[in-house]
């Protein structure tokens, strides 16, 4: 097992004249997170899964997914697509019996049954004559089954009801926490993943906006209200500022201690997506470790050097 | 077996509720020393929490020394907190006050904010802080 579940090197997608998808992507997550890609309609999102899956090749720049390339490493990845591909005419049993047959030697078949009975749904029923919430349970209870080590959904949750989403979400973490599985799921809700996941990729115009653990994000920025001008906060980075009454609410990364008269909370996550996406010239940031420009942090340090 | 709730509006982050729930637990004697503490693989599975959360948490537990990690066994609960298990005198008096309270057309929020303002009168003076482990 290797300790990055994927790294991004400059990575593109163009789609012939609809434009660019993605666009120079850099980053790294590392093995074992449960990441949320985050970011509006049309971000990228989408087409980032489906380039770790394997489904589609870059345009430009690089991508290896646990070491290896998208397309090697294909047995040991799960990818549940946006619109759950499920084949119509087969019943949920046959469905799960082609899982064990093209997963030989990884098959989890009681795991994947339970996922299934959890929904009441009966085996013998047609995929066709499924609601949508319902295919999303088999989907899923397939990606379950195979036993990957990174699991990549796309909307997982979106037409689950709430008792679903909470109970899948439940089956999600306990495999995480039994087996160290990465897992990346992208939403444009943010408080559903809230939660359940460590680790951010905001994706917004096709760039990878903030990467890392959450809690470091959050703790790299401060919200400040105070009476002064925008001018007062120079030597921070501004994420974004707005007037509110005769004073002004910023979104910082601070840079040394914030001057007196202005007032300094910590952001809620909301607070720190919405900024970023309300300014999308705000520079990107990638915390140390997920940038792959930088040196994965454990490397470097472990050769001899005292850290205190 | 025990068990978490996590109420997710409250405003108090994840990892802190479990640490009071635990800490509330111990103080009813719903949770007493040798008892052990659901996995955090259980954890996550009825409440859909990040497993780190529920490690961030014992491991704060643990930080206080009431709780100890048994490599491979679980997590167990070290100490108890208070003496109020939830059948003593006390809490059948609370409960009776609070009764009355409700009787005498209090809102909840008017119950709470008179219990917390007598806490306030009680434990700030010279009673000073409440089972102080150190």
């Amino acid at each position: 097992m290797t300790d990055t579940a994927i790294e991004a090197a400059a990575l593109g997608k163009s789609y012939g004249r609809r434009g660019r998808a993605l666009d120079d992507c850099s980053f790294r997550l590392p093995a074992g997170r449960i990441c949320a890609v985050v970011g509006p309609n049309g971000a990228g999102k989408s087409t980032l899964l489906a380039l770790a899956a394997g489904l589609i090749r870059p345009t430009t720049g690089a991508l290896t997914v646990l070491g290896g390339a998208p397309a090697d490493t294909r047995p040991k990845i799960a990818y549940v697509a946006q619109d759950k591909p499920l084949y119509p005419q087969l019943s949920i049993a046959d469905t799960l019996r082609l899982g064990a047959e093209l997963n030989p030697g990884r098959w989890d078949a009681e795991l994947a049954e339970r996922v299934v009975q959890e929904g009441e749904l009966d085996p013998a029923s047609r995929v066709r004559t499924l609601s949508g919430g319902q295919r999303t349970r088999v989907a899923l209870a397939l990606a379950l089954g195979k036993r990957a080590e990174l699991l990549l959904l796309d909307e997982p949750m979106a037409d689950l009801d709430p008792l679903a989403r909470h109970q899948l979400m439940g089956t999600l973490m306990a495999q995480a926490a039994e087996h160290g599985t990465t897992v990346v799921m992208s939403s444009h809700i943010v408080g559903e993943l809230a939660d359940s996941c460590d680790h951010l990729l905001l994706v917004s115009g096709g760039r990878v906006r903030l990467g890392g653990p959450i809690d470091d994000l959050v703790d790299a920025h401060t919200l400040v209200t105070g009476r002064g001008p925008v001018a007062e906060l120079a030597p921070h980075t501004v994420v974004e500022s707005r007037a509110t009454g005769r004073g002004t609410t910023a979104l910082i990364r601070p840079e040394g201690p914030v001057g007196p008269g202005w007032e300094a909370q910590e952001p809620s996550l909301e607070d720190l997506l919405l900024a970023h996406l309300r300014s999308p010239d705000a520079p990107a940031l990638l915390t140390p470790g997920t940038d792959p420009r930088t040196a994965p942090l454990a490397a470097p340090l472990a050769e001899g050097e005292v850290t205190v | 077996m025990f068990a978490y709730r996590i109420d997710r509006r409250s405003g108090v982050a994840t990892y802190v509720q479990l640490v009071q729930q635990t800490k509330q637990a111990l103080r009813l004697g719903l949770l007493e020393p040798g008892d052990k503490l659901p996995t955090a693989r259980e954890v996550v599975e009825a409440t859909a929490i990040n497993p780190n959360t529920v490690l961030k948490a014992y491991r704060e537990l643990e930080r206080e020394g009431l709780v100890e990690a048994r490599r491979g066994l679980g997590t167990f609960v070290r100490k108890s907190l208070g003496s109020t298990p939830a059948d003593s005198p006390l809490h059948g008096e609370l409960s009776q006050w609070a009764a009355r309270a409700r009787a005498a057309g209090l809102e909840r929020d008017d119950v709470a904010a008179l219990f917390a303002a007598v806490l306030e009168e009680q434990f700030t003076q010279e009673h000073g802080p409440e089972g102080d482990p150190a």
